[in-house]
């Protein structure tokens, strides 16, 4: 055990701070949720992109840098505590992305990974159907070959701002007599063609933070396919492991958020204090952030060293979502009667976004798995106990 | 950066869980906790031999030289299997006292030679806990008189026994007069190793609940996959399964608090008082949790003497509250938290020894 950064960790700190420092935008972007906020946070990426900056991980032909965890936690450290803007492209970059590394061609990855990168192409996922939220394998939207073509029908929802992006990923049955998690293909669709419709789901921020995508006769070649036919469901669990829920929501995004909440508490302790539990709150939100943290780079660590991670990345899962609740939830309660204003009224003293984190943190324990379908697994596949 | 241990550390980890998975099972252990003295030479005997005492002993004084971090792993491992208090009290917090103190004690050697062959119980009483465990059968007792320590003899205390919910425990008021035969350090040398003891007491009794913990959760797991009603084993109810769940994401996002102190405070790190109490908070949680879930998932059969779980349950119940419970480790964590200049935010984590 050693838990001191080496001289090549401390100097990409401290570039990563530099950059950053002469770097960020001098204003605000806009919500990504909107049009004109998700071009601004498109041009930062690229932004990023050019510093090699947007996929530190991913290798250096691909406009990365080759680094291992431990400095893609260092570089989300230092991105956070900058305040730098939402990642806007994280579906595609964090999810696709792996996804093509280890099972697209050659010439797939040439296609798509570089203008991934660099954010020229913006990603959403088509996972969710209406009758396929939890119950993933249940999904129906048919893909039926017609030579070297797919024609595709039905419907996908609960996707993440796909109003605005350029493609959408996702299963789709190939075999329209198969069931379940048999006879799905994994497809990439540009969502332009002939035949697709979108139409925005208004969130409970109300903005179009995602969409509803209709698929009437939508015909996409076979080399929009990742792996091989009917396999989809092996291709999209085969990288759906710990990493990729790691890099979704790295510890500091949470860490930054519990600093500004310590700094709340202490500019209205005098009136927070009147509510015994709120100070305890504070403490505990502190803690789990820390604990968090601490996990990442145990398991970061453990990784390193050969360990599998499996139904930890639950766990993982679990303690984000309910950690950015209990922050939110007690920024709330310190704001009071002000919390209710939007960032915009003149009176709002919520200057750091605690309204539209709450909002936000509301969504967590449903998306990526709700944690009931988490909870499970742990259960199941952690502790072995028995199947319903 | 490397957050993990060593091939070493795990295998001899995995040493002592096999040999007191047959050493000490519960039986063995209810006819110990039921004997007067309520501690076993033979089971502590065996223990030597495998090397435990000798854990943190300097190598010159014929130990394996190791520090808090290998215990953080054994001291899970005392914790799993219910090896009473003054195991861990001798070999781990006042081996950390005494190799602390200055070579101008002529015993010192003497004694770290003789925790590492296991043959010298010492019990150690800080002013944070009320009571003395053990202190009825130790050789010698190491007490605070006003920062000073004091090695005081058995001959030279009276104790009034405490009776326990915790059969494994035995706490004793110690009555003795502070005098210059006893005393081994002065105040200005004995309060900050004083302080560190606790740190260590502390970060011991982290890990113990920790396994404890670990103990309550696969007890309740095997009757969970057992136990059968509506004409299922109850483990495949969502209820249950939950339960269980939760105390397992407790227990793993444990651990590596547990790992960050016991590093800094082997490492001397500024901020090692705070990370253990952090780490006594996230370990007496976890085993909070696992046993009021844990007796839960038992139903009645939890509440009886008979059934095992209740040897761990008031044991992490008794633990919870030692080397300062909630009240004092809390107060800790919001003083260095709230405090102005505070480290707070990302990439504080580590590193500011």
């Amino acid at each position: 055990m050693d838990l001191t950064y080496t001289p090549r960790q401390q100097a990409f700190r401290a570039e990563v701070r530099a950059w950053l420092a002469a770097n960020l935008p001098a204003e605000k972007l806009a919500s990504y949720d909107t049009r004109e906020g998700f071009e601004q946070h498109r041009e930062w990426e690229r932004k990023l992109f050019d510093a090699r900056l947007s996929m530190v991980m991913w290798p250096q032909e691909l406009g990365g840098r080759g680094c291992d965890l431990t400095e893609w936690l260092i570089f989300e450290e230092e991105y956070y505590a900058a305040d730098a803007p939402m990642r806007v492209n994280q579906n595609g970059q964090l999810l696709l992305g792996p996804t093509l590394m280890e099972f697209g061609t050659e010439a797939q990855k040439k296609r798509f990974l570089p203008r991934m990168a660099a954010s020229d192409d913006m990603w959403a996922q088509g996972w969710s159907e209406p009758n396929a939220g939890s119950d993933m394998a249940a999904v129906s939207s048919k893909a039926i070959r017609d030579g070297d073509h797919y024609v595709i029908n039905g419907q996908k929802t609960w996707s993440t701002r796909a109003s605005f992006a350029d493609w959408v990923f996702g299963l789709f049955r190939s075999d329209p007599g198969s069931s379940r998690h048999h006879g799905l293909s994994y497809l990439l669709v540009p969502l332009d063609a002939e035949g697709v419709t979108i139409r925005p789901i208004k969130a409970l921020n109300g903005k179009d933070a995602f969409a509803e995508i209709f698929f009437d006769d939508v015909r996409v070649p076979v080399e929009n396919r990742i792996g091989d036919e009917g396999q989809g469901w092996k291709v999209a669990m085969a990288t759906a492991g710990f990493e990729r829920g790691l890099l979704l929501r790295s510890p500091a995004r949470f860490q930054q958020p519990v600093r500004k909440l310590i700094e709340l508490y202490k500019a209205h302790q005098t009136e927070a204090d009147r509510d015994p539990g709120i100070r305890d709150a504070v403490l505990e939100a502190w803690a789990g952030a820390e604990a968090y943290a601490l996990s990442a780079y145990h398991t970061v660590g453990r990784i390193a060293r050969g360990d599998k991670i499996g139904a930890e990345s639950s766990i993982n899962k679990i303690v984000w979502s309910e950690l950015d609740l209990k922050i939110h939830e007690t920024a709330m309660r310190i704001l009071g009667a002000r919390g209710e204003l939007l960032a915009g009224a003149p009176q709002s003293g919520d200057a750091d976004g605690w309204l539209e984190g709450f909002l936000f943190a509301q969504a967590g324990p449903i998306y990526a798995g709700a944690n009931e379908i988490q909870r499970n697994i742990i259960a199941e596949r952690m502790l072995g106990l028995p199947k319903a | 950066m490397d957050f993990t241990f060593t091939d070493d550390e795990l295998s001899f980890r995995e040493a002592i869980s096999r040999f007191l998975m047959t050493e000490a099972a519960p039986e063995t252990l209810r006819e110990i906790w039921e004997t007067d003295s309520g501690r076993s030479p033979d089971l502590r005997h065996k223990i030597a031999e495998q090397g435990l005492t000798a854990l943190s002993i300097p190598e010159e004084a014929g130990g394996l030289g190791m520090g808090d971090v290998a215990w953080s792993l054994m001291t899970q491992e005392l914790g799993y299997y219910g090896i009473p208090d003054s195991l861990a009290d001798t070999a781990y917090v006042s081996a950390g006292l005494i190799s602390a103190l200055p070579d101008s004690v002529s015993d010192r050697q003497g004694w770290l030679e003789q925790i590492a062959e296991g043959s010298l119980r010492i019990a150690i009483g800080h002013p944070v806990n009320p009571l003395v465990a053990d202190a009825h059968l130790a050789d010698f007792t190491l007490l605070n008189h006003a920062g000073e320590i004091h090695a005081v003899p058995r001959s030279l205390i009276d104790v009034e026994h405490n009776p326990s919910i915790d059969s494994s425990r035995r706490l004793c008021r110690v009555m003795w007069e502070p005098g210059s035969a006893t005393r081994i350090a002065d105040a200005a040398t004995g309060q900050p190793i004083w302080d560190q003891a606790l740190n260590r007491g502390a970060l011991s009794v982290a890990g113990q609940l920790l396994g404890l913990a670990q103990r309550m959760l696969d007890l309740s797991v095997d009757y969970a996959a057992q136990r059968k009603q509506f004409g299922k084993p109850i483990g495949s109810f969502q209820a249950v399964k939950h339960h269980l769940a939760d105390v397992a994401g407790k227990i793993e996002f444990a651990k590596p608090v547990l790992y960050r102190a016991a590093y800094s405070l082997q490492h001397g790190d500024v901020d090692a008082p705070l990370h253990v109490s952090l780490a006594h908070q996230a370990c007496a949680e976890a085993a909070h949790l696992a046993a009021r879930h844990g007796i839960q998932v038992h139903g009645a059969m939890g509440y009886t003497w008979e059934v095992d779980l209740q040897m761990f349950m008031k044991r992490s119940w008794a633990l919870e509250s030692a080397w300062g419970g909630r009240i004092f480790h809390k107060a800790r964590i919001s003083a260095a938290v709230l405090s102005d200049g505070a480290a707070l935010g990302p990439g504080h984590v580590f590193g500011r020894s």
